[in-house]
């Protein structure tokens, strides 16, 4: 049963600003289980809304609205309590912002500790260890566990808030532009990351580098004023996309 | 030319209210020396008689600094309850609406009411009530000026927190949502820590609001010289001694009231201070 129903489903999936305008527009898409798949588009094509709209945080604003239908394992999302949503799809966002006033160790059990949950502490130790160690982090703060987060580079910060995420045990992982605040080598770290991840893990990852998207994903999206205009393979998408206007986006001719 | 004399114009101006400052300090000390020679500086600040019997002059300024104190830490703590809910309401649960800014713009309106109407209201409102609940037979004393000093430095409490409030960066809360947090537990776990420092260095500056004010506290506090034995009892702050007094004061007695006058100023002035300097650093971080 489970290898048939996608991990992810969006169904007609609307989201607008205002009353006018639509930000994402009709949006159909099946997501398959353990894949990276990842959305590309230029800036302002829907494709952060499209991501936030997974974890219901446009419920945050009273004036965005979500229409539609966004299927986790066939369980309409928009009608679930958001606080279950977000325990289950987990996400990291553009720039790396572990919480200030907490230390490593800390950083890695804030989703339990901010969801009123105890554990004990050998559950702590136990998934401090595994977290950071899933993102190669381990080595690097085993000793400094109890320093402030924001002590680490830009790049071990993503990879801790990666760890953050991935402590409360998400089917999915949403990805808003994860490295776009990274140099070059904290950006092929994390990508080597999402690779290992994703025996574990669902991805969803809004890139605007397509070199990344080549690298990393197996499935990509390409979208273009709010409409989702192709979805498939990652490789055959960049040899030969079926629509003009990927085409003249992988091209370097729209952006 | 004309820059050069902008700029001397400016440095001048500028020079002024430093050597104003001096200044103050300097009249201060002079007047006050008189009593500090005559009583010993930490005699004066830990006696508590004061009376005038002539030959036979005693001044102390306990009592007035133990009065100042339990009033403004009275205040501080009726004013917590009213002043976070208010900080919270304009700078997270209603951030940028009509609302928060009608709210805020009425809250700051309230540090504008000149302290003589906060002191009537005390004083024919409050301590009426106060009476008639049987909380002090007098109805004035500490705990009536502590309330009305509350409700005057709410404001002030308000406003800076919630400016360190709204400064939260929307990254960490919506971090912390993601993880499946509620509102109150972001407050809780990520908003009240990571502005922490602000929010207690705005109650540093309130503090500092309500060390000086007089008028409300002369006309609620009681004016009785002693030290109070409770928060319902009459006593005295610094300030209101020196405004009931100056008037009629002369030689020893006038230089005991300028030297519990420079008491304040140090006191305010250090209290200030740490309030700035706390704030000046968590505005960096």
């Amino acid at each position: 049963m489970e290898s048939i129903t996608p991990i992810l489903e969006f169904n007609k999936t609307c989201v607008s600003y205002t009353k006018q305008t639509m930000a994402v527009k009709y949006v159909s898409a099946a997501i398959e289980r353990n894949t990276i798949t990842a959305i590309m588009g230029p800036s302002g094509c829907g494709k952060s809304t499209l991501l936030r709209a997974v974890n219901l945080m446009h419920n945050l604003y009273p004036n965005i609205r979500v229409d539609g239908e966004i299927l986790l394992n066939g369980e309409n999302i928009l009608s679930m309590e958001p606080i279950d949503v977000r325990r289950r799809v987990g996400m990291v966002f553009q720039r790396p912002a572990p919480f200030p006033t907490m230390s490593i160790y800390d950083n890695v059990l804030s989703g339990y500790a901010l969801n009123g949950i105890r554990l004990s502490k050998t559950d702590k130790d136990e998934t401090v260890e595994r977290c950071l160690k899933s993102v190669a982090l381990w080595d690097e703060v085993k000793d400094v566990l109890n320093k402030k987060g924001t002590f680490l580079s830009g790049g071990q910060q993503q990879r801790l808030c990666i760890a953050r995420a991935l402590a409360m045990k998400p089917d999915v992982l949403l990805m808003d532009e994860p490295t776009s605040a990274l140099d070059p080598i904290a950006t092929a770290h994390i990508e080597e990351l999402m690779q290992e991840l994703q025996k574990d893990v669902t991805i969803l990852i809004v890139t605007h580098n397509m070199g990344q998207a080549m690298r990393i994903s197996s499935k990509s999206m390409f979208m273009y004023l709010g409409e989702l205009v192709e979805y498939g393979n990652t490789d055959a998408m960049f040899s030969n996309p079926s629509d003009e206007r990927t085409k003249a986006y992988l091209t370097g001719k729209m952006g | 030319m004309n820059d050069k004399l902008y700029k001397v114009l400016l440095f001048v101006a500028a020079l002024a209210m430093p050597i104003v400052c001096g200044g103050v300090v300097y009249a201060l000390v002079t007047d006050a020396y008189e009593a500090f020679e005559h009583f010993g500086f930490f005699k004066f600040l830990t006696s508590s008689e004061w009376s005038y019997t002539e030959g036979a002059e005693q001044y102390g300024a306990l009592p007035f600094i133990t009065g100042t104190l339990m009033t403004t830490l009275l205040a501080l703590i009726f004013c917590i309850p009213f002043s976070l809910p208010v900080a919270l309401f304009v700078g997270e649960y209603f951030k940028g609406t009509k609302t928060a800014s009608v709210l805020s713009t009425v809250t700051d309106l309230l540090a504008g009411i000149p302290s003589i109407i906060y002191g009537l209201w005390g004083f024919y409102t409050l301590r009426p009530l106060i009476m008639a609940l049987n909380i002090s037979p007098q109805g004035s004393g500490i705990l009536t000026a502590s309330l009305v000093l509350a409700i005057m430095i709410v404001p002030y409490a308000a406003s800076l927190s919630a400016e360190f409030i709204k400064m939260v960066p929307n990254d960490l809360k919506e971090g912390a949502y993601s993880l499946g947090a509620t509102h109150a537990e972001v407050i809780r776990n990520i908003v009240f820590p990571v502005a922490g420092s602000g929010i207690f260095s705005s109650y540093i500056l309130a503090i500092g609001r309500a060390l000086g004010e007089t008028m409300t506290v002369t006309m609620l506090i009681g004016n009785t010289n002693n030290i109070p034995d409770s928060i319902t009892s009459t006593g005295n702050s610094m300030a209101s001694i020196i405004a009931n007094q100056f008037g009629e004061a002369s030689d020893l007695r006038f230089s005991s009231l300028i030297a519990i006058g420079l008491v304040l100023f140090f006191i305010t002035a250090i209290i200030n201070m740490i309030g700035k300097i706390m704030i000046k650093r968590a505005r960096i971080s």
